[in-house]
């Protein structure tokens, strides 16, 4: 029961092919990734690219040769067929695996070191109130004044303060970091700076006034402490201001365009900087975008290839090749010509839409029949009857048949079948039993195109995203910015609007001036 | 002399206009115990003017013929629908409440009406002659 799985199986043999080879003149890193390879097959339906293989083997692999058992002639004797996809399979398989590399080798050292830059710092931030009340302990502990209760509560104070600047530090500073921005984040370096600065010049006051001269007034140096840790609460206020706070108000709204079939959306946001907006975005793609399809884009890129095919410029008037005047008749004759491409584009949709109105009619009775005839077992007839109990798996295997090839027509009609595989859609039939979900609930999934998120990490078109921006992406948004975000198929287009001033003006009604009179336009004959 | 001829013009129609004021009398019918004139009227100071499809000026309160029963005495008289009566045997009816001008009109001891009606379609084409 190949359900889904139709385009896949007949490439399997190829990219098997293509895994073994360890051949080193073979095209750079392709042999190295089998993962894409597959993925390449399923994608585009009809086209397979046959690398030849080379005709000596190197440093005598004599026994890996052997191991394939393919003859010599292979090579000759096999044609490389190219279908009717648009890209070509090795100019985009190539660019997939220079990004996959790029991925690995990845900008982590950057990450990481500004996580520790910023932990030392931190770490010497928070020891140094305790750095200031032990030295003088430590150092002149005799000549020091004595100094009773009022000390003791200092001490309190400060060991309380630096536990809650503590908590608060973890939970604002210590996330999991969810992306990697292509520059500096603006307000936290200012931030580090300014802690650095401050911590900075308090050490420098220390030192001098007080290591130096040893000052025996141990109040004052605890309460110099003190000070430190409420500035300290205070810059930690201001994090929180300048970090989360500020673009908590809804100042913008961008309009998120996909550009290749139009599907877009409207955020709200506040005052944040192109790069982290552009992380909103990109965030909420993947919950409130459609999948991206490639196969629902050929049939408009056909009607217009076939539209301009057909017309020839002759150059009757003699040598001299003017290029733009022939584009121009071409695009004029191309206008002025009767075609019915739009009469058949009505029809194409309209019989389209019968079609997968039909088979979404019989999908939908089958699954209906399907789950008529599994049952929840309760509790008490568990122990009555164990010879005929399944769990949740083996009942989806059991009724998955009847329905298989309705659902299997149902997606390709509407181009889906490359994103749910047999396993797949087992999986998710046993998901829907286990939880008592009803027929409808189980096609929800299928029925409907869904977001990103639904589907298998292998099906995302979208991983790695290229910022393109004409201003700087560390600067603020502002109406009328416009930047895309690029990924190697398709980009956003956002488009930024500032939310307009709003005049709200009052008016008082009287309740009791809700008064009213009957209007009449009697007729009477007389 | 030619002020002469301008003023006699004006005096000309105004007198034109008065007496395209029709008079109409019309002589009621008898059915069984009713006296009929066989037309209905709308309109009145305690009705909306906004609903009068007839007037001219959508505030105007009088009253207005909305039907002409076909073959009434009405017609037979020469009442026309959309015609606004003026006065009712010498009762004024154009400040009179709707029941007051069916009171005015349906009066058991009177067999005859006279009428006052104005006619739009007669006030334009004199307005028109005026202007042009």
């Amino acid at each position: 029961m190949s359900a889904a799985m139709d385009t896949e199986s007949t490439y399997s043999g190829y990219s098997h092919y293509s895994g073994h080879s360890k051949k080193a003149h073979r095209q750079g890193s392709r042999d190295r990734h089998k993962s894409p390879r597959s993925k390449d097959g399923s994608r585009s339906e009809k086209s397979v690219t046959i690398q030849t293989p080379p005709a000596e083997p190197l440093l005598g692999n004599d026994a890996s040769r052997a191991e394939e058992g393919q003859d010599d002639n292979w090579g000759e004797t096999t044609t490389a067929i190219t279908g009717t996809s648009e890209h070509s399979i090795s100019q985009e398989d190539i660019a997939r695996i220079s990004k996959d590399l790029e991925d690995s080798v990845g900008l982590d050292c950057k990450r990481y070191l500004g996580l520790t830059v910023a932990a030392v710092l931190g770490l010497l931030v928070f020891l140094t109130p305790i750095a200031f009340i032990l030295l003088p302990q430590i150092l002149w502990r005799d000549d020091l004044e004595p100094c009773g209760t009022v000390c003791e509560g200092l001490f309190i104070s400060v060991a309380f303060k630096l536990l809650i600047l503590l908590i608060g530090t973890w939970a604002l500073f210590f996330r999991q970091p969810k992306a990697d921005l292509p520059r500096v984040f603006v307000f936290r370096a200012l931030l580090l700076v300014l802690i650095f600065l401050f911590v900075f010049s308090y050490w420098l006051f220390y030192g001098v006034r007080i290591l130096d001269s040893k000052d025996t007034n141990y109040q004052g140096i605890v309460q110099y402490a003190v000070s430190l840790v409420d500035a300290l609460l205070f810059i930690h206020y201001l994090a929180i201001v300048l970090l989360e706070l500020r673009q908590l108000q809804p100042m913008f709204t961008l309009k998120v365009v996909r550009s290749t079939d139009g599907e877009s959306r409207y955020y709200s946001l506040g005052h944040l900087s192109i790069q982290r907006a552009a992380l909103v975005v990109l965030e909420n793609y993947y919950r409130d975008f459609t999948v991206y399809n490639p196969a629902l884009l050929t049939a408009s890129k056909s009607r217009a290839a076939k539209h301009m095919a057909g017309l020839k410029v002759y150059n009757v008037d003699g040598p001299g090749n003017n290029a733009s005047g022939q584009s121009r008749a071409m695009i004029a004759a191309a206008a002025r010509r009767r075609d019915s491409s739009h009469n058949e584009l009505y029809y194409e949709e309209a019989d389209h839409e019968r079609r997968v109105k039909k088979r979404r009619a019989r999908l939908v009775v089958a699954v209906e029949e399907a789950f008529t005839h599994i049952k929840r077992l309760q509790a008490e007839e568990q122990q009555k009857a164990p010879g005929e109990m399944m769990d949740p798996r083996e009942a989806a295997q059991a009724i998955f048949p009847s329905m298989a090839r309705a659902l299997q027509k149902y997606l390709r009609t509407t181009r889906q079948q490359q994103y749910h595989s047999m396993e797949s859609i087992l999986q998710h039939l046993s998901f829907c039993i286990t939880n008592n979900m009803t027929p409808k609930a189980f096609l929800e999934r299928y029925l409907n195109p869904g977001p990103t998120l639904q589907y298998d990490r292998d099906r995302w078109f979208s991983k790695q995203w290229t910022l393109v921006s004409e201003e700087a992406v560390t600067s603020g948004l502002q109406d009328g910015i416009v930047f895309v975000l690029k990924c190697l198929d398709f980009s956003l287009v956002v488009n930024v609007k500032k939310i307009p001033f709003i005049k709200l003006s009052e008016e008082f009604i009287d309740p009791k001036s809700h008064k009213f009179v009957l209007r009449l336009q009697s007729e009477t004959s007389v | 002399n030619a002020f002469e001829i301008s003023s006699l013009i004006t005096i000309l129609s105004y007198l034109i206009s008065f007496s395209f004021q029709q008079r109409i009398e019309i002589h009621k019918l008898r059915q069984g115990d009713n006296l009929i004139l066989g037309f209905s009227i709308g309109g009145g100071i305690d009705q909306d003017p906004t609903q009068n499809p007839f007037s001219e000026d959508k505030t105007d309160k009088g009253i207005y013929v909305t039907r002409v029963t076909e073959g009434g005495p009405a017609e037979v008289a020469g009442l026309q629908i959309g015609d606004k009566i003026m006065q009712v045997n010498g009762w004024d009816m154009t400040m009179v409440t709707h029941d007051q001008a069916r009171k005015r009109l349906t009066k058991r001891n009177e067999e005859v009406v006279r009428l006052l009606v104005t006619r739009q379609s007669l006030q334009k084409a004199v307005q028109q002659s005026m202007m042009s």
